[in-house]
């Protein structure tokens, strides 16, 4: 059974503009120690689904259908009697068995607040343990991600920390309680190359010594070609394809990947950039059918009324576009 | 290369950063002693770390900053003392653009107030019809549509702002411009519909780039030739293909390695160079080499002095331990 299980997932948000669709019918789930990645274009709705997944959505959205089984247990809103029961969960799971590293560290960081003290914190909420063992335990963490001279370092303030090292300092707290899963949302945008590199490994190695599972939301494709197993492409609030990474690297399917792969610049081959046009739409007001259909080459009649269904090509790739079903349609005019 | 557009002799900028009257004097060398050259209708990529000085060096050239040693030559001529003409051209034709859309174009002006604002200070065209016109003109240029010109700056997309502070750029009919990190605000599929536009707008009107990024591949495919800095000084340069292909400096190489490649096979593939440590900063830099404390070659030699730029054939490095012979 899959560790995470997201079925349905529609989540809507009310602004002075209207409603904001942000995610729409999506489904996916995530194994065992599997590293899976989200990819998209800024809006299509990656950190939304996230945000759904560990309660944190902000005050005016909410999820309108759907469940999310984490651990075969449902952690959707409706299964509470309350709020209250349901929020009371969702905080004995968040930074226990599931934990997030965000794009800007200072969003999770206090800057009035010594480090030390914020990791032991993280430790204590979810353990019985004396304040020895706890700042033991943190500085045994600082040091594991990377941390030098922990020692000295646990009294500081963040403000004293570089960019790489709070992202680091947020990595230790995520990692303090060996959670199940890590929720990490564009965890190295923000950072340079270099910086980017060490924390990506980072990562990767943490990710095996304790055997979580990982969901990595990015935009760049590069951050999770050596890190995902399998990778989901979303578009507009919707899951447009799904597959592992050499079937989506190597095998795309679907108009918006192929656009995605042609727009990245690989030294390895030289090829020249080719734009995808115009812009993703308004989830205001989304498309009846492929969220794409704006900017697809090979858009159909079709494609702006209904959406695609997901069709199946493997145990792992899924793709959600008409002109599969005007192939099979051609294959049978012609035989 | 043909006759420079644009030299940077041995350039400097400092700022002095000391917080009290009687406390010890603190001097920022973002930018120290660097020099190269740009040609007509040349792109020169400038890369490095965040804080390594790239956007103050940028802002040095447009004379934002006052040099604090050193020359800038445009067209052969040094830019502090520049007369009235020359400087009315210089400032007409050097522009520069910026890596946030969202701040630099006012939202109180709609996109065509934006346009001709620039025309208007420096007198291009005689009348507002004129100018009216040629911003019309420059959206279609920028793939925008004429008819854009009544909206306001919110009403657009972030990879469309960044068309309109192009299309206010290109209204000054400008010869060289600076590009400080003009895609990274912005999404994938977005970055390349701008980096192809800046290139076709080069083609058709012999514009010179210097193009700041930290994205490596991009500057790769964009630039004709690549200086890397680091800590304020210039540590290698050469054409795209010599710093991308054999990358010299030991930095270059790490930099290089850090690059997330969009390949799983090959990324798996590939051995990765850690650099240890942080970035350092250029508040009172070390002597020697700036790269030892992280340099895997360094040697006892590299924290005497700092070793100088020497050139292998166009291909400039500077470092006691790299060469083609290395
Ligand atoms: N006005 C200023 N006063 C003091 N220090 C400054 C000033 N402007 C820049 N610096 C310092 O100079 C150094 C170089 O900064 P610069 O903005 O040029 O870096 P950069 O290479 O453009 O980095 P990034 O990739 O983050 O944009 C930094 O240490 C910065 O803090
Ligand atoms: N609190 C909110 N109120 C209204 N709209 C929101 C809110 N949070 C996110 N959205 C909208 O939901 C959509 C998806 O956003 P998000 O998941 O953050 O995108 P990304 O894929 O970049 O992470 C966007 O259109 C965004 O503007
Ligand atoms: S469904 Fe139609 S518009 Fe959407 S990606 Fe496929 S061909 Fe393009
Ligand atoms: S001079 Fe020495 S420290 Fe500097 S880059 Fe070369 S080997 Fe490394
Ligand atoms: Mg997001
Ligand atoms: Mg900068």
């Amino acid at each position: 059974m899959a560790l995470l299980d997201v079925k349905h997932l529609t989540v809507d948000f009310n602004t002075d503009q209207g409603v904001v669709h942000a995610v729409r019918d999506i489904s996916f789930s995530v194994g065992e120690s599997e590293a899976v990645g989200i990819v998209g274009e800024s809006g299509s709705g990656k950190s939304v689904t996230m945000y759904s997944v560990m309660g944190l959505l902000a005050a005016n959205g909410g999820i309108r259908e759907g469940s999310v089984v984490f651990g075969g247990k449902e952690i959707t809103e409706k299964a509470y009697p309350s709020r209250k029961a349901y929020q009371a969960e969702m905080s004995k799971i968040r930074g226990n068995e599931m934990s997030m590293i965000f794009q800007d560290p200072m969003t999770f960081l206090n800057p009035v607040v010594r480090i030390g003290k914020q990791i032991t914190e993280v430790i204590k909420n979810h353990n019985k343990v004396s304040d020895a063992q706890a700042k033991e335990q943190a500085v045994a963490l600082m040091g594991q991600v990377g941390i030098p001279s922990p020692h000295e370092r646990f009294g500081q303030y963040p403000h004293e920390f570089s960019g790489g090292m709070r992202q680091r300092i947020i990595i230790a707290m995520a990692l303090a309680n060996s959670p199940r899963l890590i929720i990490a949302d564009e965890p190295t945008t923000a950072l340079d190359v270099t910086i980017q590199a060490q924390v990506l490994d980072l990562i990767k190695d943490m990710k095996e010594k304790m055997n979580s599972s990982v969901i990595m939301i990015t935009h760049d494709l590069g951050v999770v070609a050596s890190l995902c197993d399998r990778i989901i492409i979303m578009y507009g609030g919707k899951i447009v394809e799904a597959g592992d990474a050499r079937e989506i690297f190597y095998q795309p399917r679907h108009p918006y990947t192929m656009g995605l792969l042609k727009c990245v610049h690989n030294p390895e081959k030289k090829d020249k950039l080719t734009p995808i046009p115009g812009s993703p739409p308004d989830l205001l007001k989304p498309p009846a059918g492929c969220p794409f259909v704006d900017r697809c080459s090979q858009a159909m009649r079709i494609c702006k009324l209904r959406m695609p269904e997901a069709e199946t090509y493997s145990e792992t790739h899924t793709c959600s576009c008409w002109l599969e079903e005007a192939g099979k349609r051609k294959g049978e005019n012609h035989g | 290369m043909a006759e420079a557009l644009l030299t940077v002799d041995h350039v400097k900028t400092y700022f002095d950063v000391t917080k009290g009257l009687f406390s010890k004097k603190q001097i920022v060398k973002a930018v120290d002693d660097v020099s190269f050259s740009i040609g007509e209708g040349e792109t020169y990529g400038l890369v490095g770390e965040s804080g390594c000085g790239k956007s103050t060096l940028g802002r040095t050239l447009v004379q934002i900053y006052p040099v604090t040693g050193g020359k800038i030559y445009y067209k052969g001529r040094d830019i502090d003392t520049l007369k009235k003409t020359d400087r009315k051209e210089f400032t007409r034709e050097v522009q520069m653009i910026f890596q946030d859309p969202y701040a630099s174009l006012n939202p109180r002006m709609t996109v065509g107030e934006i346009i001709k604002e620039p025309m208007e200070i420096h007198k291009i065209l005689d009348t507002s019809q004129q100018r009216e016109e040629r911003a019309a003109e420059l959206l279609k240029l920028v793939g925008l549509k004429p008819d854009h010109i009544r909206r306001y700056p919110h009403e657009f997309s972030g990879g469309q702002r960044q068309r309109i502070s192009i299309a206010r750029t290109l209204a000054l009919n400008p010869r060289f411009i600076i590009c400080d990190e003009p895609i990274s605000a912005l999404d994938v599929s977005i970055q390349a519909q701008i980096i192809n536009l800046l290139k076709e707008i080069q083609s058709d009107l012999k514009i010179s780039y210097l193009f700041v990024a930290h994205d490596l591949s991009m500057v790769n495919y964009i630039s004709d030739r690549i200086g890397v800095m680091y800590l304020g000084h210039l540590v290698e340069e050469g054409t795209a293909d010599q710093v991308y292909s054999s990358p010299l400096h030991p930095y270059t190489r790490a930099l290089l390695s850090a690059v997330p490649i969009p390949d799983p096979d090959v990324a798996k593939a590939r051995r990765k160079i850690h650099l240890e440590g942080e970035l350092p900063t250029p508040l009172n830099p070390p002597a020697g080499c700036p790269f030892k404390g992280r340099c895997p070659s360094a040697t006892e030699e590299c924290g005497k002095v700092r070793p100088e730029m020497k050139d292998y054939g166009g291909h400039k490095v500077a470092c006691f331990h790299a060469g083609p012979s290395h």
